[in-house]
C-alpha cells in the first residue's frame, strides 16, 4: 500500500490495522510529550488547492507529531492562482525532495492523478478530491464509531451497526468515504435525502435509500451522520430554499427528541447550525462531533505512520 | 509504361467477388478480369478493395490550434487510415462561419494532397448559437459546403435550429447537429450513472442528447429539411432516430469507433485519455449502437478525430480536453465490433465509411462503386491482420485511447484519385505540385 486516495481501496485487514495503529496514536496524544520519532528526517507537503483549516492543520497536526518536517502548500498565494499546472506543482516538489503529498483538491480524481502520471514518486495521501474521496474523514468516523457505541470491541469490526447519512449525498466525498469504508467493516449503510441531491444510482452504493427522513429515522439507526448543506445548492435548483430544507431535512430538537438515547449523532464540520443540525443535537451528550476532529488527529497519524515508516521502511 | 496504368490483381470486392482493378491516371479503367501484361502489377491476394473512406466527422485544428493538428498531418493521418476524404469541423480560430476560411481549409487540403479535405461550415457565426453563420455563401464559395454544424457546440436554440434548417433547403445543405442540452450538462465530465456518483464526477445524462434529437427531428418534419446527427451515443438516442426514420423524417445518423468499442468503465482510472464528448456511456449503449448500425438506424462511422496536444490529456480529469484521435484506427475498430462479431458484411462496411457519408455530403466523386469510370479513391483492406494498437502516429498529437487493444484489420494501401497516399501500409511522401 504506497498511496490512501479512496477509502474504497482499504481492504478489510488494513482498514483494522489502520484503526487500531490509531489507537496507539492515541495513546501518544495523551501524553504529556506528544510526540514520536517516526518520521524523523523525512518531508511531508501539504499540498491544498482548495480552503480547508481543520483538515489540513489536522494534517500537520499528525505529520509533526511523528516528527516529520511539513511544508504548507496553498493555491492562494502561490503560482497556481498565476497559472501553473497541477503537473508543474507537483514536479517542483519532487525535485524538492518531498516524500509524501496530502493532497485536497477541487477536482475529482486529482489525488489519482498524481498517483498514476509520471510526475513524482511521493506517496499520495488524499485529503479530499472534488466530490469523491475523503478517506481519513471516513477512518476517523469508523474510529469514532468504534469507540463511542457500547458493545463493541476495541480492535474488532462494525458488523450488523446500523448507519444514516443524511442530506446532500451526490456533492459529498464523506458520504462516498464512509460508505465505501463502513461497509468493508460490515455495517448497514442507509442515505437519506431529496432526489435531486440522491439519486436512484445510488441504491447500488448503499443499502437502503429513503427520501423521507422521518421515515428513515423511524427505522432505527445507531448512528446518524448530518452533511454540511452548501448555500450553493440553492441557487441551482436542488433544493427549493434554507427554509425547506431545513424543514424537511434538519436533524430539528423535535427529531433529535425522538431518536434513541443511544443514537450517536455525527457531522464532519463545518455545521451550519439551524439548517441541517440544530444546537439541542450538536450539543448533546450523544453528539460526537467534537470527538470526530479529535480522532482526526490521532487517524491521520496512524495513516502517515503506516504509509511512510511501516511500508516504505520494508523496501 | 507508368502512365498507362496500375492494374491491381486477385482483390476481393465488398460483393465477395474477386477481380482486377485498373487505375489510369486518376480513374477507374477497367475492372474484370482480362489482364494487360503491359502494366504495373500489384499482387492484392487476400485483400478486400473498398471505396476511399469518407470521415464526416474531423477536427484537423488549422487554423487556429496547428500545435495538435495541422490540415497536412491530419491529412496523413486520414489517408493512413484509408481515408479519401474528410470533413473538417468549423471550431477553428478563426471559426469556419465564412467563406474566407472554408476556401482557406479547402486549398490548404488541396495542397496537402492526401485527401480531399471538404470543409463543414458553422451554423452560426462564431458558434455563438444566436446569427446564422453565412451558410449561402460557403456554400456558393470554391470549397462547395453542404453540411453545416457548430460542433463541439449545440444548436440549442430552438428558433435558431428551425431557420438553420429552413435556411439550407435551398440549396439541398444539412444540419449537422451536436446534440446536447447545455442545460443540462453544465460541467458534466462523464456519463451520469451509478459510476458518475461513485467517482464524484458530474454527470453527462443520457436524456440531454435524446431530447435535443427528438426535438429536432421533429424541426426537421416540420419544415422538411435534412438533418443529420453527430456523435450519437445512447441507446434512446437510437430509438428515437428509428422513430424518427419510420415517419419518414429526413434524419441520418453517425457513431463514432470510440462509442462502439469503449465503455465508461475505462473512467475508473480518471486518465483524461478516457475523457471525450459526449462521454464513453454504458456496455448496453455500446450493444445498442452496434445493432443500430447492423439494422441501418446509424448510417455512418465518423471518427470525430480531436487531436489535443499532450499538456491537454497529461493533467487532473476535471482541467482535461475532451476528445480522442481516431482516422488510424476507425476502420480495424469497424472491423472488430461489427464485422468479427457478424453483424455487418463487407457491403454495409463500405456503405457505412464511405458511401452513405459522402451522399450525406453529397459530393459524387467520392464513395462511387468500384467500378470503370469511378474516381479510384479506393482502400487495399487487409481483413486477416490482427495486430496490437502501438502509439506510433502521424497525428501531430497522442491522445489515442487504444494503444495496447489488440484489433483486427489493417490498411495497405490507399489511392486517391490514382495515387498512392498509403502503400505497404506506408504513407507515401507526396506533395501536390498543381497546388503551389
Amino acid at each position: 500500500m504506497k498511496h490512501l486516495l479512496s477509502a474504497g481501496d482499504l481492504s478489510f485487514d488494513e482498514t483494522l490495522e489502520i484503526l487500531n495503529l490509531s489507537l496507539e496514536m492515541q495513546g501518544v496524544n495523551s501524553r504529556d510529550v506528544k510526540k514520536l520519532p517516526a518520521l524523523n528526517g523525512r518531508t511531508v507537503a501539504n499540498l491544498f488547492f482548495e480552503d480547508s483549516t481543520r483538515t489540513r492543520f489536522s494534517f500537520e497536526i499528525a505529520a509533526k507529531r511523528l516528527s516529520a518536517d511539513v511544508v504548507n502548500f496553498t493555491a492562494k498565494g502561490s503560482s497556481v492562482s498565476k497559472g501553473e499546472s497541477l503537473k508543474d506543482t507537483v514536479l517542483t516538489l519532487e525535485a524538492m525532495g518531498i516524500e509524501a503529498l496530502i493532497v485536497r483538491h477541487h477536482h475529482s480524481g486529482a489525488a489519482n492523478t498524481i498517483a498514476q502520471a509520471n510526475w513524482s514518486k511521493a506517496t499520495v495521501i488524499n485529503a479530499g478530491d472534488g466530490t469523491h474521496q475523503h478517506p481519513t474523514q471516513a477512518l476517523t468516523d469508523a474510529l469514532t464509531i468504534r469507540q463511542s457505541l457500547k458493545g463493541l470491541t476495541d480492535n474488532g469490526d462494525l458488523k450488523g451497526i446500523r448507519v444514516l447519512i443524511v442530506g446532500d449525498i451526490l456533492h459529498s466525498r464523506v458520504a462516498r468515504s464512509n460508505i465505501d469504508l463502513l461497509k468493508t467493516l460490515g455495517a448497514y449503510v442507509a442515505l437519506a435525502g431529496p432526489a435531486t441531491l440522491l439519486p436512484s444510482s445510488a441504491t447500488l452504493l448503499a443499502d437502503a435509500i429513503y427520501h423521507n427522513l422521518d421515515e428513515a429515522l423511524a427505522s432505527g439507526f445507531d448512528v446518524v451522520m448530518m452533511l454540511r448543506m452548501q448555500m450553493e445548492r440553492m441557487n441551482s435548483s436542488f433544493v427549493p430554499n434554507a427554509i425547506e430544507y431545513s424543514t424537511l431535512w434538519g436533524l430539528s430538537a423535535e427529531r433529535f427528541s425522538g431518536l434513541s438515547s443511544s443514537t450517536l449523532i455525527m457531522h464532519p464540520g463545518p455545521m451550519n447550525r439551524g439548517l441541517e443540525i440544530s444546537s439541542e443535537a450538536a450539543d448533546s451528550a450523544q453528539s460526537r462531533i467534537v470527538a470526530q476532529v479529535a480522532n482526526g488527529v490521532a487517524v491521520r497519524m496512524a495513516v502517515l505512520y503506516k504509509l511512510l515508516a511501516q511500508e516504505s521502511g520494508a523496501k | 509504361m507508368k502512365n498507362k496504368g496500375t492494374i491491381f490483381t486477385n482483390v476481393q470486392l465488398s460483393d465477395g467477388t474477386t477481380t482486377n482493378i485498373t487505375v489510369s491516371g486518376e480513374m477507374i479503367s477497367y475492372v474484370g478480369k482480362d489482364i494487360d501484361s503491359s502494366l504495373d502489377v500489384v499482387d492484392c491476394s487476400g485483400l478486400i478493395a473498398l471505396s476511399g473512406f469518407v470521415d464526416l466527422h474531423t477536427h484537423l485544428r488549422e487554423p487556429g490550434f496547428e500545435q495538435s493538428e495541422t490540415i497536412l498531418t491530419g491529412s496523413r493521418a486520414a489517408a493512413k487510415g484509408g481515408f479519401t476524404c474528410v470533413h473538417p469541423m468549423a471550431n477553428t480560430n478563426p471559426v469556419a462561419d465564412n467563406s474566407a476560411v472554408v476556401e482557406q481549409v479547402f486549398a490548404l487540403g488541396h495542397s496537402a494532397g492526401y485527401v480531399q479535405v471538404q470543409p463543414i461550415g458553422a451554423v452560426t457565426a462564431n458558434l455563438e448559437g444566436k446569427n446564422l453563420a453565412d451558410l449561402g455563401k460557403m456554400n456558393a464559395s470554391a470549397a462547395k459546403v453542404n453540411v453545416f454544424s457548430d460542433d463541439g457546440k449545440c444548436v440549442s436554440d430552438s428558433l435558431v435550429m428551425r431557420r438553420a434548417l429552413e435556411y439550407v433547403k435551398a440549396f439541398d445543405g444539412v444540419i449537422a447537429q451536436h446534440a446536447q442540452d447545455p442545460q443540462l450538462t453544465v460541467n458534466a465530465q462523464m456519463n451520469e450513472s451509478a459510476l458518475s456518483l461513485k467517482l464524484g464526477l458530474t454527470g453527462w445524462p443520457a436524456v440531454a442528447e435524446e431530447a435535443i434529437i427528438a426535438r429536432d427531428v421533429l424541426l426537421t418534419e416540420e419544415v422538411g429539411s435534412r438533418l443529420h446527427v453527430c456523435h450519437v451515443s445512447t441507446k434512446g438516442s437510437v430509438e428515437v432516430i428509428r422513430w424518427a426514420k419510420s415517419r419518414g423524417i429526413n434524419v441520418t445518423a453517425e457513431v463514432t469507433p470510440h462509442h462502439l468499442i469503449l465503455t465508461e468503465d475505462l473512467v475508473s482510472s480518471y486518465n483524461p485519455i478516457y475523457k471525450v464528448n459526449p462521454p464513453l456511456r454504458s456496455q448496453e449503449d455500446v450493444l445498442a449502437l452496434r445493432m443500430a448500425v447492423a439494422d441501418g438506424t446509424i448510417d455512418i462511422v465518423a471518427t470525430d478525430h480531436a487531436p489535443h496536444t499532450a499538456d491537454n490529456k497529461d493533467c487532473e480529469w476535471g482541467e482535461a480536453a475532451f476528445g480522442m484521435i481516431g482516422l488510424e484506427t476507425a476502420a480495424a475498430i469497424v472491423k472488430t465490433t461489427l464485422i468479427d462479431s457478424g453483424l455487418i458484411n463487407w457491403s454495409r462496411f463500405e456503405e457505412l465509411l464511405s458511401a452513405n457519408p459522402a451522399s450525406i455530403s453529397r459530393i459524387n466523386n467520392q464513395g462511387q462503386k468500384i467500378e470503370q469510370g469511378s474516381f479510384a479513391n479506393i482502400v487495399f483492406f487487409d481483413p486477416k491482420s490482427e495486430f496490437v494498437v502501438d502509439a506510433a502516429t502521424e497525428s501531430k498529437s497522442s491522445n489515442n485511447p487504444y494503444i495496447g487493444m489488440k484489433l483486427s484489420g489493417s490498411v495497405v494501401h490507399t489511392l486517391f484519385r490514382g495515387a498512392f497516399t498509403v502503400k505497404d501500409s506506408q504513407v507515401q511522401e507526396i506533395g501536390n505540385t498543381n497546388a503551389h
